[in-house]
């Protein structure tokens, strides 16, 4: 009785970060498999809740759409949009923006008469006028202003001939992937360097899911890895700035404050008019310093990283330092 | 959901879906009436990919009917209904509403999406066929997308005719016999650019020949869309009977009645939506048996490996199938 008083205690005290955090383990061990659930389906964790929503907005909202636009600023690649997409692109500004509006009456709004769409953002300060399917009508084009209105990537997927096709995105936060490489590809072929994922068939269910998925269904899945420090931005580009870290951080003192979990909740939505698969990656960042502020999650985090199998770890990049980072969660 | 509803029962095929009125009924020709729904408190309704069809509920059963609007923020929803006399009822039940009435209908539903990296889009209807393809022209319309279309009607039952002339300009080529018709579909089977996608929607036979055709002079299968529209019409089929392995029952399936209205009717509920072999929401698990696959919704694969079958349409080659469930 005396742990639970003490566990609210303490989690009432938490931050929002961590008590909003998307804890993306069910067991004290991780394998791939096609767990997918509804989206908007609200999720309790040991710190709190997170899932209640489509688009999530938190703290880290300007800073993250602010360093979006300098990503874009510095790499253009990070948009990519094969012509077809267009319409595409255009249905999911028509579908998110009122999502949003929805999610936050207080600071936003969207009206629309015809293909004429007027948006408020007040978080932004920000009032714009726009037409659907009119690419000048928006600064920077339709998805580039897209992505300065939410915080998540976004990934849109063409169906034909049975199969998916990566045929537009904006990705300026990816987890060791490159946008502009994966650009054209089939489903299959992105997923081709993931270990076991092929082989035990998760790659072939998830893509006969999403070609089954209805115009309106939204569904949502979380995936994760480790990254050193709270950046969002570890694309293949920028590999040099970001991965040397790997090799030294298992002896830096700050590796807790240092090392972050990194957590992408991904929605699958089949857009409801040009019928095109939209992945929603939203990305969080916790440090092992705050996720040991949860004794549950300490423990969970802990036994995960140790058990994990090499070739995952490998391929998550995070061989070199998850002992370390393993055996200070555990270490009580 | 209102207590003037006179349909107490919600049809399985449109539970989860929207509670619409009758706000127009416009006669297209003498045999196709043209109906439009709104949502009773005038709030937009759900948009839909061009070319979806929207399961309609009439008493006891239920139709799927194609969508003529482009599907862009729509604030209604038309379909156009040929009256087929002696058939199942859904046509005349359809052709019996008024302005007022209000329905059960599904969610818009995806069958015969345009492809997105078509160069050209050539579209080819019979009769009511022009239904989807009517809205597929629109949407091409509304993108600055190529698109052409060949019409065939009897004279006088042209529906939509004006607005494809409207829509299509000189893309339209109308024809009402035969001649001409196969005169023109071989001259543009042969003539299209690279890039172009053919979908056909019509009669069951009129589909086969054009599809033969094209795949005849070469058209990759991948470049060919057709709709089913008159799936409805499959032949009635033999009786056959399935064991239910875990329910330790065994049903007769009478010829003409499918899978699932008998396992309805036995106090089985099956989750179902087209009820014509398209969406694949009624997959059974099958345990032993062959079944006949006559849905358009497994892949050539999956039929093959017979471990899994549509019930809404499939039945069996065996006399007996043995299901999970
Ligand atoms: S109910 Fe749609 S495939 Fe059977």
């Amino acid at each position: 009785m005396s742990i639970i008083i003490d566990t609210d205690a303490v989690t009432a005290a938490l931050p929002e970060r961590i008590k909003r955090f998307p804890f993306p383990y069910s067991s004290e061990s991780y394998r791939y498999s096609a767990n997918v659930e509804p989206s908007r389906k609200v999720v309790m964790t040991e710190a709190g809740e997170w899932g209640g929503r489509l688009l999530d907005i938190d703290e880290h909202y300007l800073s993250d759409v602010k360093e979006r636009g300098e990503v874009l600023d510095r790499d253009p690649s990070r948009i990519q949009v094969l012509p077809h997409m267009r319409p595409a692109v255009w249905d999911a500004i028509a579908t998110l923006l009122p999502a949003m509006a929805e999610e936050n009456p207080d600071s936003m709004s969207f009206h629309r008469e015809g293909n004429n769409c007027r948006w408020w953002n007040g978080l932004q300060d920000l009032e714009v006028e726009f037409t659907i399917g009119d690419d000048s009508s928006l600064q920077g084009g339709p998805l580039r202003f897209l992505g300065s209105q939410i915080q998540d990537d976004m990934v849109f997927l063409d169906q034909r001939e049975d199969a998916l096709w990566l045929d537009a995105g904006l990705v300026t936060f990816a987890a060791d992937w490159s946008l502009g490489f994966d650009t054209g590809m089939k489903f299959h072929e992105i997923h081709g360097p993931v270990p076991r994922v092929l082989e035990e068939k998760i790659v072939s269910r998830a893509e006969q899911f999403l070609l089954r998925l209805q115009p309106g269904e939204q569904y949502r899945r979380t995936n994760w890895t480790l990254t050193i420090d709270r950046r969002l931005d570890t694309s293949t580009e920028t590999y040099p700035n970001w991965a040397p870290e790997r090799g030294t951080i298992a002896d830096d003192p700050a590796l807790p404050d240092r090392v972050h979990l990194r957590v992408e909740v991904q929605h699958l939505i089949r857009l409801p008019h040009s019928g095109a698969i939209l992945f929603l990656v939203r990305t969080y960042l916790l440090s092992l310093a705050d996720i040991a502020r949860v004794p549950v999650w300490r423990e969970i985090v802990g036994r995960v990283l140790a058990e994990l199998p090499e070739d995952m770890a490998e391929y998550k990049g995070i061989s070199r330092y998850r002992k370390a980072a393993s055996d200070w969660l555990l270490a009580t | 959901m209102t207590a003037t509803t006179l349909e107490t029962t919600v049809h399985p095929a449109v539970a989860g879906g929207l509670l619409l009125e009758v706000t127009n009924v416009s006669i297209q020709t003498p045999s196709i009436t043209s109906i439009m729904f709104r949502d009773p408190s005038g709030e937009p309704l759900p948009p839909y990919v061009p070319g979806s069809h929207l399961v309609v509920q009439y008493g006891t059963g239920a139709n799927a009917y194609s969508l003529t609007g482009s599907g862009s923020a729509p604030f209604e929803y038309t379909i156009s209904v040929l009256r087929v006399e002696g058939s199942a009822g859904g046509s005349l039940a359809m052709h019996e509403l008024a302005v007022g009435d209000r329905v059960h209908v599904s969610r818009p539903r995806s069958a015969f999406a345009p492809a997105a990296n078509a160069k050209h889009h050539l579209l080819i209807a019979a009769g009511i066929g022009i239904t989807p393809v009517l809205s597929h022209a629109r949407f091409a319309a509304e993108w600055g997308a190529a698109a052409s279309l060949i019409y065939c009607y009897r004279p006088g039952e042209g529906a939509h005719v004006a607005e494809a002339r409207e829509l299509l300009g000189q893309g339209l080529t109308e024809c009402h016999n035969r001649g001409s018709f196969q005169e023109v579909l071989t001259e543009k089977l042969t003539t299209q650019k690279l890039g172009t996608h053919l979908y056909v929607c019509g009669p069951a036979a009129f589909m086969d020949s054009v599809l033969e055709q094209a795949r005849d002079l070469g058209w990759p299968k991948g470049l060919l869309h057709s709709e089913a529209f008159g799936a409805a019409d499959l032949d009635e089929g033999q009786p056959f009977s399935v064991n239910l392995a875990r329910s330790g029952i065994r049903l007769e399936v009478p010829a003409g009645v499918s899978l699932l209205e008998t396992l309805e009717k036995a106090g089985k509920s099956i989750p179902n939506m087209c009820r014509k072999g398209i969406c694949g929401e009624c997959s059974l698990s099958v345990l032993r048996g062959a079944p006949q696959h006559r849905d358009l919704y497994l892949s050539d694969q999956e039929k093959a490996e017979n471990t899994t079958m549509m019930c809404c349409v499939s039945r069996s080659l065996d006399e007996e199938l043995e299901l999970d469930l």
